[in-house]
């Protein structure tokens, strides 16, 4: 690790920098806007540093459906759990997965009745652990946004050069830009203005923003992670509206480019093609997912292993898809923090740290 | 039948086949309770673990007390950890300051451990070994013997190398009250160091994070530096250390045995900016990682620089600090106080996925 590392966090997380900045989104206000971030990253790092707290009563910040586990569709989540209930598979996830409820079990639930199911920190290492078990089937489930989406890709590049032939993803995942649209589309949509995911972007860039800022006349601000990112992206993005300005500016310039990251692009076109795809607790996005390309069918989960006797059933009182359309806050729910909690979730967003439901009630915010 | 391939005929009549040697790697024999159970007593925990308590070989061992007055302080531990080995310590190491700081936490003086091994069938010797060494030293750099054993050892696949259980005891001293029932409002809460950093270390060394760092592990008997601190401030309150769960779980459960609230500044706690930025890499919060060789300390305000002082004159205290105070309004509520003015609550932990951190 570099010297450098510590300072340039501790720049980003300067008080005194981030109460000028707040200081100056006070001077700019003069009416009620009504704010999206995208990013369930972004939504644990306000809730994390207290940010809301510190905004003008003029700004509602909305949680946007940007935490991949959560929107990750039940139908995917028991396809998941019967494939890693293969004797034959071990079944590979990030951790935040194996909690989320399916319609009857989990995969912890699954390891525990003696299925293989690993944790891994990269779906590289899902090949590294296909390469060492030629007997086994391995299955990575492959969710995220775009940002996980080019190391998904890689792996099935690599597996394909190393000839793997026991190697394969469980195709989920999901893309912002259709979500913005069918969040923006909707009726009850009370959406202003967007902080955009800056990793998002450094990947994809913000070409793509432009077009879908102009046609619902919604500005948009690229935002990071960090307590200053945050902040200068609220500022830039209510400067827009005070100003009655359509754009899509870059608050997070030190990460991301117009272009973004064309080599990754390229990799995602070679492998990926965008499908319809099921948004937990919102619906069917049109093209708003990532499946394989036709070349690379073989290595799609869903057709090495029969998933379609699969019949699932949502909790009834999990208010989940209000949640994540931005139309209710976690603690509307009549089930947060008594019958669901982090231990015991009724829905994803209560599991994953970037879901809105567990930021809610891991930093305090049981009553509002 | 041709005249080269004609062997002598073997006179001596059947021969019981000697049986190989096994020193190399620990085998099912060893835990049969037989001749090579008691090879490695002798070899391995005799050598290196020897004391008089030990030598008796009974049943059990006899304990002559030179004070029976004060109370006796219990405690037991299974230790898991994996990998055995990481930098900063190993199982051995944790396994006697773990039960030895848990003894030490309400103010005994620990001095016998009892320590039981579940060993995994082709374990190598070398390893065995290493981890009693460190046993052995941890025993001396924190006063205490290990009086009585076991070992078993179980099918590979059974278990995961090594398992180690200790047990603890220790006197307190008449008149000495600590528990994590008794912090009062008005007192404040201190640490003893840097957090995070057991909890990193060992998660490093599992080699799957994709990168490298120097972080260690603090484990580390604490029990000499509490002897100096209450000498010195007989007053303190509580004494805990916050080893799975981190600082934030281990105040919330003070928080709720003491009906108080606990008020921390996140700014004045100390963590070590490599910890920070691998938290920051992997989502974790540095509150909530293990830690196996820090102390927190809940004492009346007034005693806390008296306190710091004393703590800084030990090696395992030198980065003690003050990070916050007890209140009595929202019992049960830690708060957290950010640098930029906001607050939030901290809970237990729940749900994060670690790998066997003790």
């Amino acid at each position: 690790m570099t010297e450098q590392t510590p300072d340039f966090l501790s720049g980003y997380r300067n008080a005194k920098l981030v109460k000028t900045v707040l200081a100056e989104i006070r001077q700019t206000v003069t009416q009620p806007w009504t704010l999206m971030e995208i990013c369930g990253g972004q939504t644990h790092a306000i809730m994390q540093y207290g940010l809301d707290q510190l905004l003008p009563e003029e700004i509602e910040l909305v949680h946007g459906p940007g935490c991949p586990v959560c929107v990750t569709s039940l139908e995917l989540i028991d396809q998941a759990l019967m494939i890693a209930r293969q004797p034959e598979v071990i079944f590979t996830s990030f951790g935040d997965m194996l909690r989320v409820p399916g319609s009857t079990e989990d995969l912890f639930s699954i390891r525990a009745s003696g299925g293989q199911v690993r944790v891994v920190y990269s779906p590289m290492d899902a090949v590294k652990i296909a390469a060492q078990n030629p007997e086994k089937q391995i299955v990575f489930f492959a969710i995220g946004f775009e940002t996980t989406a080019p190391a998904n890709a890689m792996a099935v590049l690599q597996s394909e050069k190393m000839g793997l032939d026991n190697f394969s993803i469980l195709p989920a995942n999901v893309l912002v830009p259709p979500a913005m649209h069918a969040i923006l589309a909707s009726p009850s949509n009370r959406i202003q203005g967007f902080l955009a995911a800056g990793h998002v972007c450094a990947v994809m860039g913000y070409w793509e923003y432009p077009p879908i800022a102009e046609q619902y006349q919604t500005p948009m601000a690229v935002t990071g992670f960090e307590p200053l990112d945050l902040v200068e992206g609220i500022l830039q993005t209510v400067k827009m509206l005070e100003e009655g300005r359509v754009a899509v500016e870059n608050a997070y310039s030190r990460v991301v480019t117009y272009g973004g990251n064309k080599v990754a692009q390229a990799m995602l076109a070679k492998v990926f093609k965008p499908v319809d795809r099921n948004w937990r607790g919102i619906s069917t996005i049109p093209l708003s997912g990532y499946g394989l390309q036709q070349a690379y069918q073989r290595f799609d989960a869903t057709q090495r292993f029969d998933t379609s006797d699969i019949k699932t059933e949502e909790s009834k009182v999990c208010i989940a898809g209000q949640v994540l359309r931005g139309i209710k806050k976690p603690s509307e729910c009549p089930a947060f923090g008594t019958l669901c909690t982090p231990q015991t979730p009724l829905g994803a967003p209560m599991v994953s740290s970037e879901g809105a439901c567990a930021a809610y009630y891991r930093y305090g915010r049981k009553s509002t | 039948m041709s005249e080269s391939s004609f062997k002598p005929i073997n006179m001596q009549g059947p021969v019981c086949p000697v049986p190989h040697h096994h020193t190399g790697t620990v085998v099912i024999g060893h835990g049969s309770g037989g001749a090579m159970t008691r090879d490695l007593i002798c070899n391995v925990f005799q050598t290196y673990l020897g004391n008089a308590y030990l030598e008796q070989g009974n049943d059990a061992a006899r304990i002559g007390l030179q004070s029976t007055s004060g109370e006796l302080a219990v405690s037991t531990d299974s230790h898991v950890v994996f990998p055995i080995i990481y930098p900063g310590g190993d199982i051995g190491r944790l396994a006697v300051c773990g039960t030895v700081n848990d003894v030490a936490m309400l103010g005994a003086e620990p001095a016998f451990l009892t320590a039981g091994f579940i060993l995994e069938e082709g374990l190598p010797m070398d390893t065995l070994i290493r981890v009693i060494e460190s046993m052995a030293a941890a025993c001396e750099e924190a006063g205490v013997q290990i009086v009585a054993g076991d070992t078993k050892v179980v099918e590979k696949g059974k278990a995961d190398g090594i398992f180690i259980n200790t047990a603890g005891f220790g006197l307190i001293p008449p008149g000495r009250h600590l528990g994590g029932q008794l912090a009062q409002p008005g007192d404040a809460v201190l640490i003893s160091g840097t957090l995070g950093d057991h909890g990193i270390a060992v998660l490093q060394a599992r080699g799957d994070l994709g990168f490298e760092s120097n972080i260690q592990s603090d484990v580390a008997p604490l029990n000499k530096m509490i002897t100096a601190l209450l000498e010195a401030v007989p007053e303190v309150h509580v004494l805990r250390d916050p080893t799975r769960g981190g600082l934030a779980t281990t105040l919330k459960e003070i928080a709720c045995q003491s009906q108080v609230s606990i008020h921390l500044e996140e700014e004045a706690i100390p963590v070590k900016p490599d910890v920070q930025t691998a938290c920051d890499m992997l989502g974790f919060d540095p509150l909530y990682l293990a830690n196996e060789g820090k102390l927190i300390v809940i004492l009346p305000e007034d005693k806390a620089d008296k306190a710091l002082e004393v703590l800084h004159k030990n090696p395992y205290g030198l980065l003690a600090t003050c990070i916050g105070s007890v209140f009595d309004t929202n019992p049960e509520q830690v708060l957290l106080k950010t640098p930029y003015g906001t607050t939030r609550i901290l809970d237990m932990l729940s749900g994060e996925i670690l790998p066997r951190i003790c």
